[in-house]
């Protein structure tokens, strides 16, 4: 059976998996829709928020771009985990026992103030969309790379299935698909990272393989051998990286606070039975994304190392092209790796400097490793899977709070508050089905800026939502004046930061304009104090929240209800 | 009610202060170890790490994960200590 008939196989076992859970947890009430009725046991909350938060990025591009950025790529794997800190100490348990169904909800009712809802629930609309063009793309992609039918196909079969059990089930339905696709999500990432371990290093762990030593005869550490060969292609240091400090300190920071900020994430926190469930599955949700996410920098390095010995060859003078191996061959097709043979001497050669002939996309890191390994082709199968698993996933959650926030924050809750129930999950499971037509055209017609607007999302979320929500529970006194316009000063200035760098000016995109050397990636982290200020001054000057604004902040603080 | 005040206030003190402890171990271990004193920690190795990369791109993370068990385990024990616990 070829690589080709087998990914048929496999993905279409998970579909049908992802199907029948979806006809088992259909949604009966706006309680199931939204929040699953919030009795999801912690662990398996934990494992979908996961499944949730680890998009097609994380899957397929993430380990590539540790790969060509070194240390640098700490800036993801702390950025991307850090989060959650923050998420389980300072918002999951209030948020849980303030007990409503999404963000807007709680920033409505906190700071008493209609405005304040409205502008939460557009930046909510805004971050989701923002993600999810880029997920059906990636499911796109991934029909098209393994299965060879064309990007519209895949597409069309993603949105289908994302249809089936986000309509049907909302947030019951996705959370029990969530766990099954964290399941294969994880089973196809480990297997082939296992895989190259052993080969390089004899270590099973792939977290220990990478601080190992080579079994090449050598005796040198990988990271040590890594460094050198680094150095000599012309590249910085594989361990220091090229960014300065204090944009890689701004950088993380943006992504852990977008993080904690991010409404699809914080959702999820709603739908456990108790306070002490969410502290718990905020544990257990963190865990799971370290198992990827510890796996992804040794995979990067093992990739790295594999990439330059098969095209430069052991004695670093290049590989001949005629004995390239198959996999090179079988890339070029998909221009995701390209050879120019420049000084003519038919030599593949791969450096930092004027001797570099390839040009590598880094998503081959994730994809090919299997076959730069010499894997069987099962896994390469498996590997298809868990990218559309990882896409699927992370689209479902983002569409349920696009859906939630038109029938929930925006209809019921402000312009017609008196639907019934039954409507209202009508509105629901229509809004939701709208936004799966509008992500899949622009998954077909991806606008040239999704790769531009990511920092968008976790700089708006870091600026607007993660402010706004701590202050909310922190402190008892601050009111809708301070709120919204921290919110809005802090949204205004990072997004006039972000657009100016990235559409206006782009030209001038470098350290040398950056205010204080911190580049657009980074600028949510001083939009957030610049929130907390201003809000703080303004509070100074107004009325203190009203009493039982203060007393209900109170009551969120304690797990016990009264 | 008096009583019921004193004892909240001091449950949510003893939540404060068990929560900045946690972050601070958070801040040092990332943007600590990991980033500010990176080249610092580089000169030291750990198995086959500079350790200030190993906290960037592993040590940092377990924990994480580690400080939030840690968490959930105080305050279950915070919890039942001021009887604010659910059921």
């Amino acid at each position: 059976m070829d690589v080709q008939q087998l990914t048929f196989i496999i993905v279409g076992l998970t579909f049908a998996l992802y199907i029948a859970i979806a006809l088992w947890a259909r949604a009966a009430s706006t309680n199931d829709f939204y929040v699953a009725s919030g009795g999801v046991p912690p662990v398996l909350n934990g494992m979908a928020t996961a499944a949730d938060w680890m998009s097609a990025a994380s899957f397929i591009s993430m380990a590539g771009l540790i790969s060509f950025m070194g240390y640098d790529g700490a800036v993801y794997l702390m950025g991307w985990t850090g989060g959650y800190v923050l998420l389980a100490l300072c918002l999951a348990p209030y948020l849980r026992k303030f007990g409503k169904f999404t963000v807007p909800d709680f920033i409505g009712d906190r700071y008493y103030s209609q405005t304040a809802r409205t502008v939460a629930v557009v930046c909510a609309i805004f971050i989701s969309f923002t993600y999810v063009a880029g997920q059906m793309r990636g499911v796109g992609v991934v029909f098209s790379r393994f299965l060879e039918v064309d990007i519209v196909t895949g597409v069309a079969i993603g949105m289908a299935i994302v249809f089936f059990y986000t309509v049907l089930g909302g947030m019951k339905g996705i959370t029990y698909t969530q766990v099954a696709q964290y399941c294969v999500m994880i089973f196809a990432y480990l297997v082939p990272a296992v895989f190259i371990s052993l080969m390089l290093t004899g270590h099973v762990l792939p977290q220990s393989g990478f601080g190992a030593t080579l079994t090449d005869g050598s005796d040198l550490y990988l990271l040590q051998k890594l460094d050198q060969v680094s150095v000599e292609l012309g590249f910085a240091e594989y361990t220091s990286g090229s960014k300065s400090t204090i944009d890689v300190f701004f950088i993380t920071c943006a992504l852990m606070v977008g993080t904690a900020g991010l409404p699809h994430v914080i959702v999820r926190f709603f739908t456990v039975p108790k306070v002490r469930d969410a502290r718990k599955s905020a544990g257990w949700a963190l865990l799971f994304i370290a198992v990827l996410y510890t796996t992804a920098p040794s995979l990067a390095a093992f990739a790295r190392i594999n990439m330059i010995d098969t095209i430069n060859g052991q004695n670093m003078q290049g590989t001949n092209y005629q004995q390239a191996p198959e996999w090179i061959k079988n890339w070029e097709k998909t221009g995701l790796i390209a050879w120019d043979d420049k000084n003519q001497d038919g030599k593949m050669f791969y450096a930092g400097d004027e001797r570099n002939e390839m040009s590598v996309d880094r998503d081959i890191m994730v994809l090919a490793n299997p076959e730069i390994a010499n894997l069987p082709s099962w896994v390469i199968a498996l590997v298809a899977a868990g990218g559309v698993a990882a896409a699927l996933s992370t689209s479902a959650g983002l569409l349920l709070v696009i859906s939630t926030s038109v029938s929930h924050d925006l209809l019921k809750r402000n312009l017609m508050p008196s639907i019934s129930e039954k409507a209202e999950l009508g509105y629901a499971r229509i809004a939701a089905a709208t936004a799966i037509v509008i992500a899949g055209w622009f998954g077909i017609h991806p606008p040239g800026f999704v790769a531009q607007v990511v920092a968008f999302a976790f700089g708006l979320a870091a600026s607007s939502f993660f402010p706004a929500i701590i202050m909310g529970i922190f402190s008892k006194r601050m009111n809708n004046i301070g709120a919204v316009s921290g919110m809005v000063t802090g949204i205004v200035f990072t997004a006039s930061y972000i657009v100016f760098f990235k559409f206006i000016a782009p030209e001038l995109n470098s350290a040398e304009y950056w205010l204080f050397g911190i580049s657009p990636e980074g600028i949510g982290t001083l939009g957030m104090l610049i929130n907390f200020g201003v809000a703080f001054t303004f509070a100074r000057f107004t009325a203190d929240a009203p009493h039982d604004v203060q007393h209900m902040v109170e009551n969120i603080r304690y797990p016990k209800s009264e | 009610m008096n009583e019921h005040r004193g004892h909240a206030v001091g449950y949510w003190k003893a939540n404060l202060q068990l929560l900045l402890t946690l972050l601070l171990v958070w801040f040092a271990v990332s943007f600590g170890a990991g980033i500010l004193f990176v080249d610092f920690l580089n000169q030291f190795s750990f198995f086959g790490f500079k350790l200030g990369f190993w906290f960037a791109q592993q040590g940092a993370i377990y924990t994480f994960v580690v400080l939030i068990f840690v968490y959930v385990y105080k305050m279950n024990a915070l919890d039942k200590r001021f009887g604010v616990d659910e059921d």
